[in-house]
């Protein structure tokens, strides 16, 4: 169910009658691929893209370079898994190039983001050092871009 | 000086557009939900953009030659190969054309006068019958049948041929019955024309846009390729409407005639439109099969959404239309859509403006967000449960 996929992807607002019309399956053949890619953990969660930029609450994105030391058996996947695991991790990447793992970090301020950095993960045996950059401003995430929509200004009837 | 009298007789005798009316509405009324826009809703995409962006960065602002670019010319002449088979030479059969409509334009003014007749199946893009109109020549329309899915027949067309008939047009995936004519379909109609002396203008822009099945052209049969002169173009595969760019490929002859036409009356097509159409060429084979695939999604959503709101619609297997039957309702087309504008806000176009027999029909096109159908569907439910018969 390739296209399945391809469509919840970009969409996952669809529900399961518009998807089976589109798809040209049954009801329950979509429910049934659906439960299945989740229980296979194809799909991993449903989520939605929020543009904060517009609201009230303040919001800060950085995104840390990571030097670590690999380690004996475990390679780099036990330090990625323990940096993951705080909340405020968004997205964790084991990185080829100059240093090793992508970390991006979201806080309240620029001093929350500093001191997650200094306090949590700088101080890790094996992490030899980070580097943080802040994210200004967004253009474009998961495919998504932030600036409105050009309103379509066509005639109503093109022959 | 009255210069409505100053127009000359062949233009003031074109059939005004009956339904103008009915447009000038719809462009009135507010947040409309249209599914009458006969294009794309993609834009081109970004890579053929940026062509066209460069090309004016390097200053390439003049004049093509008269053809079209060479480069461009082979790249069409390698997709016509690759995609359905047919062979063209770059240097003498193919003349690239401001959009698909131009290329209608050139072949009717360089193939009939008033002496000759040409066959247009119904319902039909609007051009074909005022542009064969201004040659003088006489359009033979050809009605044709939802029990046929809108195909043209060997029968239907034997009975309209007469001594006179020099041209048929055909427009296979169809604007806007949506309907296709796959392989042995073409071929009976083939075992028709094959030892007259008939030329078929073959308008193939919806190629790319079938569903199910792939695009089978008339000219690649046998001994067909010399009798067809095969319009194509960028808008609607690559989502280039704008950017007026489409191509004309048949007998060297025919081409030199419309090449005459061409070079005075139009010069070349738009040079930035004809760098950006070789990167479309190049480089946008998934970007095609992209929109087909989504295209093809919304088509199933839309038929679906007609059919459950109880009108009768036939399977449309390419282009982006439906066409559904409005029979039902009592109404006749035209004031089915004024209706379903005025009660509901939702535009459609009546059947009846792509020719008589589209009367009973209207044309919704789906090339519109998933969000706009499924909110038009539900609208177009309510106002038909209102007033089904």
């Amino acid at each position: 169910m390739r296209e399945l996929l391809d469509v919840l992807e970009k969409n996952g607002n669809y529900n399961v009658e518009q998807l089976a019309v589109m798809l040209n399956r049954s009801v329950e053949d979509i429910i049934t691929a659906i439960k299945k890619l989740e229980d296979d953990k194809v799909i991993i969660g449903y989520k939605t893209l929020v543009d904060w930029e517009k609201t009230d609450r303040e919001l800060v994105t950085a995104l840390i370079e990571v030097k670590v030391t690999p380690q004996r058996g475990e390679g780099f996947d036990k330090i990625a898994e323990r940096i993951s695991r705080y909340p405020q991790v968004k997205s964790c990447y084991l990185m080829s190039g100059g240093f090793d793992l992508t970390v991006i970090v979201e806080g309240k301020s620029m001093k929350e983001v500093a001191l997650f950095v200094a306090e949590k993960l700088s101080i890790l045996d094996s992490v030899l050092s980070t580097s943080t950059h802040f994210v200004l401003k967004k253009y474009k995430d998961y495919g998504m871009e932030f600036a409105e929509e050009e309103q379509d200004d066509r005639e109503v009837i093109v022959l | 000086m009255k210069m409505f009298d100053m127009v000359s007789s062949s233009v003031k005798n074109l059939p005004p557009s009956g339904i103008r009316k009915f447009f000038d509405l719809a462009n009135e009324i507010k947040d409309v939900i249209s599914l009458s826009i006969g294009e794309p809703s993609f834009v081109t995409p970004w890579n053929v953009r940026e062509e066209g962006i460069y090309s004016l960065e390097k200053g390439r602002t003049h004049y093509s030659p008269n053809a079209g670019f060479m480069e461009l010319r082979q790249e069409i002449s390698n997709y016509l190969k690759k995609r359905f088979g047919i062979q063209y030479d770059s240097k003498n059969q193919i003349i690239v054309t401001v959009g698909g409509s131009e290329g209608i334009d050139l072949a009717l003014r360089a193939l009939v006068g008033p002496q000759d007749e040409v066959i247009i199946p119904e319902p039909s893009f609007v051009a074909y019958k005022p542009l064969t109109m201004l040659t003088g020549a006489k359009p033979v329309t050809v009605s044709l049948r939802v029990e046929d899915q809108f195909r043209l027949t060997p029968e239907l067309l034997e009975q309209h041929i007469t001594p006179r008939t020099k041209v048929l047009i055909l427009a296979f995936p169809n604007n806007p019955t949506g309907a296709i004519m796959n392989y042995e379909d073409i071929e009976k109609i083939v075992d028709v024309i094959k030892d007259r002396d008939i030329i078929v203008i073959s308008d193939e822009i919806y190629a790319e846009l079938t569903y199910e099945k792939k695009h089978t052209s008339i000219a690649s049969f046998p001994g067909m390729k010399d009798k067809t002169l095969l319009i194509n173009g960028f808008s609607k595969a690559y989502a280039m409407t704008g950017w007026r760019l489409g191509y004309a490929c048949g007998h060297p002859d025919l081409i030199a005639a419309m090449y005459k036409i061409h070079q005075y009356g139009i010069m070349c097509a738009p040079t930035t439109a004809q760098y950006a159409a070789i990167e479309a060429l190049k480089n946008c084979d998934d970007d095609i099969m992209m929109m087909a695939e989504e295209y093809n999604r919304r088509r199933r959503l839309m038929l679906d959404g007609f059919r459950n709101a109880g009108l009768d619609c036939f399977e449309p297997l390419g282009a982006f239309y439906v066409f559904p039957s409005i029979k039902s309702t009592g109404m006749n087309s035209n004031e089915f859509c004024e209706r379903l504008l005025m009660e509901e806000k939702v535009a459609v176009i009546p059947g009846t403006a792509f020719g008589e027999c589209g009367e009973g029909y209207i044309r919704a096109c789906y090339a519109a967000s998933v969000e706009n159908i499924t909110e038009a569907m539900k609208r177009v439910k309510s106002f038909v449960a209102r007033h089904i018969k």
